[in-house]
């Protein structure tokens, strides 16, 4: 995949299954997205997608296991933001997931990350048996 | 391992207002701290009204809603109420998406919140 020709920033990394890993790459995104002057909601959605997407790689991928890597991409322009984060774990269908909002879900505490990805995201798509996530924000349009 | 304060806890007459002092909860490790504050006050202070005050809050995420859904067990378990208030409109948007807007009893300010409670 050509990333780095459709982006003017472009960068990869590989981080150990450690949480504040996962916030420090968070925050170097974030950082970027603020570089091009995306608005202040589409940095609010971006980040809560991240948190999701990253944590989901760590925490329910790798099981923290620290021999395993998460592996970041991110591809970001003034028109809009590319992350695609891959695991080392077993993987899973994302159809599997129960819907959180079902009246007998509702009380359960888990289950919500990728639905809040799928609002706050123009694009989210799981591959590679459920090991990688893409995630896609364009620039709103100002109101 | 010490853990540092992460709610600021006051009482209004028989109700405990508890305010969330982080921006971000994000974190991990503060989304642990956050919930074991949140549960020592059902469970060792025995409290039974309480308001969790949303106010400096800018980040949430789905592991926070995550204890605040245990939370509310909790406090029903107790017999106790729970409220949340002061919620930004951002925030307010992921409770909605989660359709958790439903099961929590959301106030728009901490006067709302302590009326009738």
């Amino acid at each position: 995949m050509p990333l780095t020709d459709n982006f003017d920033e472009y960068f990869e990394v590989k981080i150990p299954s450690e949480t504040t890993r996962g916030q420090e790459i968070q925050e170097q995104i974030i950082g970027l997205m603020e570089t091009f002057a995306f608005s202040e909601r589409d940095i609010f959605g971006t980040r809560l997608a991240l948190e999701e997407g990253i944590i989901n790689a760590i925490k329910h991928g790798n099981r923290m296991d620290p021999a395993k890597e998460v592996h970041i991409r991110c591809g970001i322009s003034s028109e809009k933001v590319l992350v695609i984060i891959t695991d080392e774990g077993p993987g899973f269908n994302p159809e599997d997931v129960p819907d959180p909002t079902a009246d007998e879900n509702l009380e359960r505490p888990c289950g919500r990350g990728i639905m809040l990805m799928r609002a706050f995201m123009d694009r989210i798509e799981y591959t590679n048996s459920g090991n990688t996530l893409t995630i896609e924000k364009s620039r709103s349009v100002a109101e | 391992m010490t853990a540092s304060r992460r709610i600021d806890v006051e009482e209004v007459g028989d109700v405990t207002i508890a305010s969330f002092v982080d921006k971000k909860i994000l974190d991990e490790n503060n989304i642990q701290q956050i919930g074991s504050q949140l549960f020592a006050l059902v469970e060792e202070d025995g409290r039974k009204r309480i308001i969790l005050d949303f106010s400096v809050v800018e980040y949430l995420s789905s592991a926070a809603l995550g204890k605040l859904i245990t939370m509310d067990k909790k406090v029903k378990a107790s017999g106790g109420k729970l409220r949340l208030c002061s919620i930004r409109p951002d925030i307010y948007e992921v409770f909605a998406i989660t359709k958790l807007n439903k099961l929590f009893d959301i106030k728009d300010t901490q006067e709302d919140a302590l009326q009738g409670f």
